[in-house]
């Protein structure tokens, strides 16, 4: 530390963070590769299974709502829109333009769960559930298609919900002025999750909506 | 690419970190990828209802692919990036590929 004294007040302070946005962002990105893991796992067994069972899964798929699918995918890609605007408008410096486009983010993101909620609550009433009265009556194919739906849109779901607590935190930072037009890793970092889930979406949406 | 180099020397006086610099961030590119992303969810649902038969599936993944394409490279930046995260993402992407075309070699031939 004694070596940088004669340095500028600026500069020891960047000292003291020790600030580094490149690993950061490493680190962000090694982390999406453990989701990747944990996701492609997932569409791995529902490949299997739709192999296995390719007309059941075609029969189970027309009980989903081909339009709330298509609703939630535009939400989404917007919502992922409104990261990258919000990130532009940091890098602009415009505070608050950049929490606008954020609180439209978390408006989607919420729309999305309500959306879902719905969703569910539409198979819980026809008693597809597990074990639920539907059930019963459907073949071994279309349980297993019904399984997977449940994992995996409610692991993408609880992925929302996460998203939407780190934009939270994030945007309380941009609010305190912690992350500003020269700090904005973070937000960035917060936008790679959330695009993350989005492109998850991405292939949920056609491999369980639109398979006729 | 070469800001980035001569950035990174410039500060690493004084920080061992890389400081990010934003790459001229412009509205426009961004809601263009938006209206794209849009366009080919309409054309995925649409070409859901015409019977394709086995090809529906391809095409569908194909889509979802371009999709996934666009938004890695525009809004996660990785077109603007750094060189590693692209070799870090195709590495990813290729394991993933390996896994599903080993199950299926099992698949196949397990229920011959």
């Amino acid at each position: 530390m004694s070596q940088n004294l004669d340095t500028t007040q600026q500069e020891i302070h960047e000292v003291h963070i020790h600030r580094d946005d490149f690993g950061s962002k490493m680190g962000m990105w090694l982390f999406l590769f453990t989701e990747v893991l944990l996701f492609g796992g997932m569409f791995i067994l529902y490949a299997s299974y739709r192999f296995i069972y390719p007309n059941e899964f075609v029969l189970a798929a027309s009980e989903l709502d081909m339009l709330m699918g298509a609703i939630n995918t535009v939400i989404l890609l917007t919502s992922s829109l409104t990261v990258v605007l919000g990130i532009v408008a940091l890098q602009k410096n415009n505070k608050k333009l950049c929490l606008f486009f954020m609180w439209v983010t978390v408006v989607c993101g919420l729309l999305f769960l309500v959306n879902k909620y719905f969703e569910w609550g539409a198979k819980f009433h026809h008693g597809i559930y597990p074990k639920g009265p539907a059930l019963q009556d459907m073949s071994e194919g279309e349980v297993m298609y019904f399984g997977l739906y449940y994992v995996m849109t409610g692991l993408h779901g609880l992925h929302i919900v996460v998203g939407l607590a780190f934009i939270g935190f994030v945007m309380w930072q941009i609010k305190k002025d912690v992350l500003t037009s020269t700090n904005f890793q973070r937000l960035e970092n917060a936008g790679l999750y959330w695009h993350l889930v989005d492109i998850i979406w991405i292939f949920l949406f056609p491999l369980f909506y639109l398979i006729h | 690419m070469d800001n980035h180099n001569s950035e990174h020397s410039e500060h690493s006086e004084h920080n061992d970190g890389h400081i990010a610099e934003a790459h001229h961030p412009s509205y426009g590119v961004n809601v263009l990828v938006w209206i794209g992303l849009l366009a080919l969810t309409s054309i995925t649902v649409s070409v859901s209802g015409i019977n394709l038969g086995s090809l529906a599936l391809t095409v569908a993944l194909i889509i979802a692919t371009v999709k996934t394409m666009f938004v890695i490279n525009f809004f996660m930046h990785l077109k603007f990036d750094n060189k590693v995260f692209k070799i870090f993402v195709g590495v990813c992407m290729l394991i993933f590929i390996v896994v599903l075309v080993l199950t299926f070699f099992d698949l196949t031939f397990r229920y011959e």
